[in-house]
């Protein structure tokens, strides 16, 4: 059971077509790396995501053109609370990448991709029902799983599992 | 008119209302509505220890037990750094196909009986059963298989499960022959399926759909073979790929998949390595019931394993697989200790769903039936 450290330096992982693509457009957009296990993750800016994977899609050289999914990890009482992940394919080049975006806790919003792949819909209301994540520019930004009356958001960690009796 | 189609409606595959606006019979908008059946199983995992969350991996989708218990117990895998010994992976390739047999039979019946051909859904639960009692042989229940564990599998297959399966693998080709010649020439199934419910290769990709609805527009994509894991990589077999994206080519990619699918399980009969079914990890795996009872040690893991769990170093691992609906992915992030911190299901149904509206706007109600019957979804893996 020997595994690799991380590696999370950006100079190492300079050469992964999504990373040198999103620093050759705005290296401010790019906050942090992380190379574990096989899996590319990169963190962006959160005012930035929507243009970041917009770029990514029609990247020439490796387009990561398909939204495999968007969910959430709460990682309360901690501030940055609420990582945001997407998981994109590049179904040519058959890549895979990660990338996430830190939120804080009051209020806490970022950009929907909606109109770059019209499929996050149901990602981004699934996340928004089970977390409490507006996403700005939604479409139709209503709870998916939950009933409509639901109080709360059942998987952030201060919900207890057994539920509000 | 706003038309309220379910969700006790036979037709939409378990609990699933669709809210159809319609001009006449013909539909202007859809809008699915979906979490009939949520009950929270991310939560529930987060208050499990690893080797807990099994069996609730079984229970998201009725039809694809094994493929959701591949996927965790890989993605778990991927974050100890486990080696699975070949025997464990060739067992798991092979039950993860009669898997896919298993749901594309259903959904080939339940499909065919939507649009009205009534015989081929008994022709296809004849299968079905041989199936499931194979599963029952092999691990003890029907359904709920829970036969992959962390670390490899549950058990060695019972005496005399290789000939039975044989057996069955010779006869199924003869049976697929048997349904496609119910089906696939039949005037009335080409008038209900062919051009109906459109979705072109673009619109799919843009939507996220994946498996046979992505395939049938002509996206040539299979995880098993571009993104090998659990040592697919050592099988032939071919990616049927549609043309129209229409209902019928779906239906004929699925088709076509049942042969392969019987091939790599002959495959995985004539290649079946010995050896161990579990990794050599005795932190991780329980030990053998003889040795717990003669070895202090095992004696030892066995109650640490079970009272405390076992701690999966920190991290986060994607782990996606080709379920019969096609990409199913685990995201599972550990914080260090013995349960997960998250567990978030990719659910191919949620996604593909989407693609509904695209292919039924502009159509007739009757289509509507044809449409969510081709995209296959199962709900308890949608609402999770």
């Amino acid at each position: 059971m020997a595994l690799a450290p991380a590696v999370t330096d950006i100079e190492q992982l300079k050469g992964h077509p999504a990373l040198a693509r999103l620093l050759a457009w705005n290296p401010k957009a790019v906050e942090g790396v992380k190379f574990d296990r096989d899996e590319m993750t990169i963190y962006v800016e959160r005012s930035a995501i929507r243009e970041a994977c917009a770029l990514l899609r029609d990247d020439p050289n490796c387009p990561f053109n398909y939204l495999s999914d968007i969910t959430c990890v709460d990682w309360y009482p901690s501030e940055p609370r609420f990582n945001v992940v997407y998981q994109m394919l590049s179904i040519p080049k058959r890549e895979r990448v990660r990338l996430k975006v830190k939120l804080y806790g009051d209020a806490p919003a970022l950009e929907s991709v909606t109109s770059v792949w019209p499929g996050a819909n149901y990602f981004e209301r699934e996340v928004f029902d089970l977390f409490g994540i507006r996403f700005n520019g939604h479409p139709y930004l209503r709870r998916l799983l939950m009933p409509e009356n639901w109080e709360g958001h059942p998987l952030r960690k201060d919900y207890p599992v057994e539920g509000y009796r | 008119m706003i038309l309220n189609m379910g969700p006790q409606h036979p037709s939409t595959h378990g609990v699933l209302r669709v809210l159809l606006e319609i001009d006449g019979e013909t539909v202007i908008r859809m809008m699915p509505d979906i979490g009939f059946l949520h009950t929270g199983i991310e939560k529930t995992c987060e208050a499990k220890f690893y080797q807990q969350v099994v069996p609730l991996t079984d229970r998201i989708d009725y039809l694809c037990p094994m493929t959701n218990n591949l996927c965790y117990v890989l993605a778990v895998e991927k974050l100890l750094g486990l080696e699975i010994p070949p025997r464990a992976q060739w067992l798991r390739v092979m039950m993860n196909e009669l898997t896919r047999i298993n749901s594309h039979l259903v959904w080939l019946g339940t499909h065919a009986m939507d649009i009205g051909a009534m015989t081929v859904f008994l022709y296809c639960f004849r299968e079905r059963e041989d199936i499931l009692r194979l599963f029952e042989a092999i691990s003890g229940q029907r359904m709920m298989t829970s036969y992959f564990r962390i670390g490899g599998v549950a058990l060695e297959p019972p005496l005399g499960f290789f000939d039975r399966l044989r057996k069955f693998a010779d006869k199924f080709p003869s049976r697929v022959d048997q349904y496609e010649g119910l089906l696939t020439g039949n005037p009335i199934w080409k008038m209900r399926t062919q051009g109906v419910a459109r979705i072109s290769a673009e619109d799919a990709i843009a939507l996220g759909a994946s498996g046979p609805t992505l395939r049938g527009s002509g996206v040539d994509i299979d995880l098993r073979r571009d993104m090998p894991y659990s040592g697919y990589e050592n099988f032939k077999f071919k990616v049927p790929l549609g043309k129209e994206g229409d209902v019928f080519d779906r239906y004929m990619c699925r088709v076509q998949e049942l042969r392969e699918s019987i091939g790599i399980v002959k495959q995985a009969l004539e290649g079946m390595p010995s050896g161990p079914v579990k990794a050599n990890a005795p932190k991780v795996v329980l030990p053998d019931r003889e040795k717990m009872k003669t070895e202090m040690e095992s004696l030892i893991y066995h109650f640490k394993i079970i009272t405390e769990g076992f701690e999966v170093p920190e991290g986060e691992v994607y782990q996606a697989v080709e379920s019969p609906r096609g990409e199913m992915g685990y995201y599972v992030v550990s914080d260090g200790s013995s349960k997960p911190y998250r567990v978030h299901m990719r659910s191919a149904c949620l996604a593909n769903m989407q693609t509904l509206p695209t292919m039924c706007e502009g159509r007739l109600i009757a289509d509507v039936v044809a449409a969510i019957g081709s995209i296959d979804i199962v709900l308890g893996e949608i609402d999770r």
